[in-house]
C-alpha cells in the first residue's frame, strides 16, 4: 500500500448537504438531509472506502467534495482550507486537484469526442500544465499508463469495452495531475473478470503517482481489498471507521456486522442455513429519518435509549470509533438478528 | 433423482450470430441450479428459450428441452402459456418492467387467483395478502393498495418473487433476482427462496456472482461466450475447478471474508459474439491454452462423476488443485 503523509488532502467536517425534494405535483417541497453530519479524512495517498447501501448518500458525499453541491452546513477541506472561502484562483486549483471518475463508463464520455480530445479538453482549460506541442506525446503516454494502446487516440468512446471506457475515464481523470480521484463505483458496472483489472490498475497508479483515493462502493468484498480504511456511512451518517481489516475483523456496530455478515462471497458454499444476520423490515426513507439512532428501526439490538437519543461516533480503541449505544465485538453476536 | 426439467445442447441465434452455442443443464424437485457467466454469456437467454419467451428476433436452432416427459420445444404458444401460469414461474432481471404501474399491487397478484384459480374478489384479496406476507412486506394488508412505483426496489422485487411463488409452481427460473438489491435485502430474498426450495421447489438461478451462488444452489453451469464450459456440484466445482475459466472467476471474485486472497483479473477481454475467437472461444484470456486450443474447439466431456469441462486440458486444471478451498470455520 501507498506511502501516507499525515496531512489529510480532504477533510470533511460535521459535513451535511442535500436537496430539496417536491412530495407530488402540488406537494410543498422539503429538504432532503442525505448527508447528515459526516466527519471523514483522506491522507495523501491513502486509499479510504465509503461504503453503504443505495440511498445512503455516499454519491451525495462525492458531489459536495468535487463542489457540485454546496454543504448546507459544515465544512469541507482541501490542504486544510474550507473550500467555500477559496478565492477563483483556489477554486480553479481546486478542480484540478479533485478529479471524479463515475460508475458508468458510457455516459460519462462524449461520445462525439475522440479519445485524444477526451484527454486534453482539460490542458485547454487550465494551461500550464502540459505545453501544446507535447500534447500527442503526453496522451500516449497516458493510455500507455492505463494499460490502453497508445495507437487507439483516434478513436471514439463506443469503439471500446466497459472495461477500456473505464480506463480512458480514469486517464482522463490523471490528465491533470490530480491529488485526489474520488471514485464513485467505478467497478460496480463491470464484469468480475474486469474488475480486477481495474482495481489492480488503481493500486499501481497510486505507488506510482501518489494519488489518494475516496473510493465509493456497496460492494464489501472490493473494500477488504483495496482499503487502506473504511468509512460504513447508513442513513447520511457514519456509523463505524477504521482499518480496514480492523473493522472487517472486528466489526463493532451492528450495521456494520449485518452488512459482513450478509455479503455474499465465494468461500460461503459451506456456510450453514441461519448464519447470516438478516434484518428485518425495509431501508428507511431518508426523507424521514427515524428517531434516535437511525438504525434502530432494523437493529435487533434495539432499546429504548436508541428511540430517544442519536449515538455519537466514539472512538473505542485506536482510530476505530463507532456510533452505537450498544457498540459490541462480532464474537459476541449471535448469529441470527431475531 | 429425476429430472424436473432437462435441456440439452441448446442453441439460440440471432441471425447469423450464435448467442448460445449448446448449453445443457437440468433441475430436480427440491433443489437447485444456478447458471454463472459474466455479461452477453447467454445466461438469459438459455432460461427464456425454455419458456418459449425469447425475443422475435431469436430462433433456437438445435437441441431439446424436456418438463416432466413433455418435448416442450413442440408445444405450441397456448401451451407453454399455460404452462408459465401453472407449473413454471419465472422472475425477470428487471422487476418494474414485469408490473403493471396503474394497478395496484394487491389487484396485480390477486388477478393471478382470479385468473388460474376462479376464485371471487374477496377470496383472491386475502390470499393476495397472504402470499406478500410470506415474502416479508411488512403491513401487507394496506401495502396491497399501493402501486408499483410506491414501493422500493427491494419491496417490489418481492411483490414480483410473491406473483411468481403464489400458485405454487414446481419450478422457479429466477434471472438476477437480486443484482440490483442492497446486501441486507438480498440476504432476506435468498434465505426466503432457500426456504421455498426445501419445501420441494425446484429453481434456477441466474447469476454473474459466485458469492450468490454459493448462498443457493447446489449445482452450477458456467456459461463463457455462448457455452457451457463447466458443470458439477457447487462444493466440487468451488474446491477445484475443471476449466481454467472457472478458476479464473473465482480467483477474480473480491471476498469479504478473505483478507489473503486478492482479486486476481483475467487478462484480456470476454468476445464479441459476431467475432468469436477460432478454437476454444477462451484461448485469447487462458493461461492454459496451447496450439491445439487455436484451432479446435473443445467438446463439453465428463471429467469426474458429475462433472463437466469443455477444455483440451481439464484434468491439468484439476490436478492444479482449489481455487477457494477455504469453507468457513
Ligand atoms: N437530485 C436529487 N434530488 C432529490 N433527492 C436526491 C437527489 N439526489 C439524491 N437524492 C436523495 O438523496 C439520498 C442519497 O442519495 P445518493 O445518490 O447520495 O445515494 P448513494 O448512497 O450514492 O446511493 P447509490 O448506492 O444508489 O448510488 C437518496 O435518498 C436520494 O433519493
Ligand atoms: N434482443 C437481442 N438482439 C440481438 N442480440 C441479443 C439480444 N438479446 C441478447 N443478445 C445477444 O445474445 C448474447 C447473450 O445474451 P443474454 O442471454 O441476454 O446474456 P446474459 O443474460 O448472459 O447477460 C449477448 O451477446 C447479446 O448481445
Ligand atoms: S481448451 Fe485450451 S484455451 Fe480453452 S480453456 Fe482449455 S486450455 Fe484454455
Ligand atoms: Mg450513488
Ligand atoms: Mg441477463
Amino acid at each position: 500500500m501507498a506511502a501516507q503523509s499525515d496531512t489529510p488532502v480532504l477533510e470533511l467536517v460535521d459535513l451535511v448537504a442535500g436537496y430539496r425534494s417536491r412530495q407530488g405535483p402540488l406537494g410543498r417541497s422539503r429538504a432532503v438531509r442525505a448527508v447528515a453530519g459526516v466527519n471523514l479524512a483522506v491522507r495523501a495517498g491513502e486509499t479510504v472506502c465509503l461504503v453503504g447501501e443505495s440511498g445512503c448518500g455516499k454519491s451525495t458525499v462525492a458531489r459536495a467534495v468535487v463542489s457540485l453541491l454546496r454543504p448546507i452546513a459544515g465544512e469541507v477541506r482541501f490542504d486544510g482550507r474550507d473550500v467555500t472561502a477559496l478565492d477563483r484562483a483556489g477554486r480553479r486549483d481546486l478542480r484540478r486537484q479533485v478529479q471524479l471518475v463515475f460508475q458508468d463508463p458510457y455516459a460519462s464520455l462524449n461520445p462525439k469526442m475522440t479519445v485524444h480530445d477526451l484527454l486534453s479538453e482539460a490542458w485547454r482549460i487550465h494551461p500550464g500544465i502540459v505545453p501544446r506541442g507535447d500534447w500527442d506525446a503526453e496522451v500516449a503516454a497516458l493510455l500507455e499508463r492505463v494499460g490502453l494502446n497508445p495507437g487507439h487516440a483516434t478513436r471514439y468512446p463506443h469503439q471500446f469495452s466497459g472495461g477500456q471506457r473505464q480506463r480512458i475515464s480514469i486517464a482522463r481523470a490523471l490528465a491533470v495531475r490530480p491529488r485526489l480521484i474520488v471514485c464513485d463505483e467505478p467497478v460496480s458496472a463491470l464484469d468480475v473478470s474486469i474488475q480486477a483489472q481495474i482495481l489492480n490498475l488503481l493500486a499501481r497508479l497510486q505507488r506510482e503517482l501518489g494519488v489518494a483515493y475516496l473510493f465509493i462502493t456497496h460492494d464489501l468484498g472490493v473494500v477488504r481489498h483495496f482499503a487502506d480504511r473504511v468509512a460504513v456511512m447508513h442513513l447520511g451518517t457514519i456509523v463505524e471507521s477504521g482499518q480496514t481489516e480492523q473493522v472487517y475483523e472486528r466489526p463493532a456496530h451492528p450495521y456494520t456486522q449485518a452488512l459482513l455478515s450478509a455479503a455474499p462471497s465465494v468461500d460461503d458454499w459451506r456456510a450453514q442455513e441461519g448464519e447470516e444476520i438478516v434484518l428485518r423490515g425495509d431501508v428507511p426513507s431518508p426523507l424521514d429519518p427515524p428517531s434516535g439512532c437511525r438504525f434502530h428501526t432494523r437493529c435487533w439490538k434495539a432499546r429504548d435509549l436508541c428511540r430517544a437519543e442519536e449515538p455519537a461516533l466514539v472512538r473505542r480503541d485506536t482510530d476505530h470509533p463507532v456510533a452505537c449505544h450498544f457498540a459490541t465485538d462480532a464474537h459476541v453476536v449471535a448469529a441470527d438478528g431475531h | 433423482m429425476t429430472e424436473l426439467l432437462t435441456v440439452s445442447d441448446l442453441a439460440v441465434s440471432f441471425g447469423e450470430v450464435r448467442a448460445v452455442r449448446g448449453v445443457s443443464f437440468g433441475v430436480a424437485e427440491a433443489t437447485t441450479l444456478a447458471i454463472v457467466g459474466e455479461s452477453g454469456s447467454g445466461k438469459s437467454l438459455s432460461s427464456l428459450a425454455v419458456l418459449g419467451l425469447l425475443p422475435a428476433q431469436a430462433q433456437v436452432t438445435a437441441g431439446s428441452i424436456h418438463w416432466d416427459g413433455r418435448d416442450l420445444r413442440a408445444c405450441g404458444a397456448d401451451e407453454l402459456r399455460q404452462l408459465r401460469g401453472t407449473d413454471i414461474a419465472m422472475i425477470f432481471q428487471d422487476p418494474l418492467s414485469a408490473l403493471n404501474p396503474s394497478l395496484t399491487v394487491g389487484y396485480q397478484i390477486g388477478e393471478m387467483f382470479r385468473r388460474r384459480r376462479g376464485l371471487g374478489r374477496d377470496e383472491a384479496r386475502r390470499r393476495a395478502i397472504e402470499a406478500m406476507t410470506e415474502v416479508g412486506i411488512p403491513d401487507a394488508a394496506r401495502r396491497a393498495g399501493s402501486y408499483p412505483h410506491e414501493f422500493s426496489g427491494g419491496m417490489r422485487q418481492r411483490v414480483m418473487i410473491a406473483m411468481a411463488l403464489a400458485l405454487d409452481p414446481r419450478l422457479l427460473i429466477a434471472d438476477e433476482p437480486t443484482t440490483a438489491l442492497d446486501v441486507t435485502v438480498q440476504a432476506q430474498i435468498l434465505r426466503l427462496l432457500r426456504k421455498r426450495q426445501r419445501d420441494g421447489l425446484a429453481m434456477i438461478i441466474i447469476s454473474h456472482d459466485l458469492g450468490v451462488v454459493a448462498r443457493t444452489a447446489q449445482s452450477v453451469v458456467v456459461m463463457y461466450a455462448g457455452r457451457a464450459v463447466e458443470s458439477g456440484p457447487v462444493a466440487d466445482l468451488y474446491t477445484v475447478p475443471a476449466h481454467p475459466y472457472t478458476l479464473g472467476l473465482m480467483a477474480a471474485s473480491p471476498s469479504a471474508r478473505d483478507a489473503g486472497r486478492r482479486p486476481q483479473p483475467i487478462d484480456g477481454y470476454p468476445p464479441d459474439g459476431a467475432a468469436l475467437p477460432t478454437g476454444c472461444a477462451f484461448h485469447p484470456r487462458c493461461p492454459f491454452a496451447r496450439q491445439r486450443c487455436r484451432t479446435e474447439d473443445p467438446e463439453l466431456r465428463t471429467v469426474a462423476p458429475g462433472r463437466t469441462s469443455a477444455c483440451h486440458f481439464a484434468e491439468e486444471v484439476l490436478s492444479r488443485g482449489g481455487a477457494v478451498g477455504h469453507p468457513r470455520a
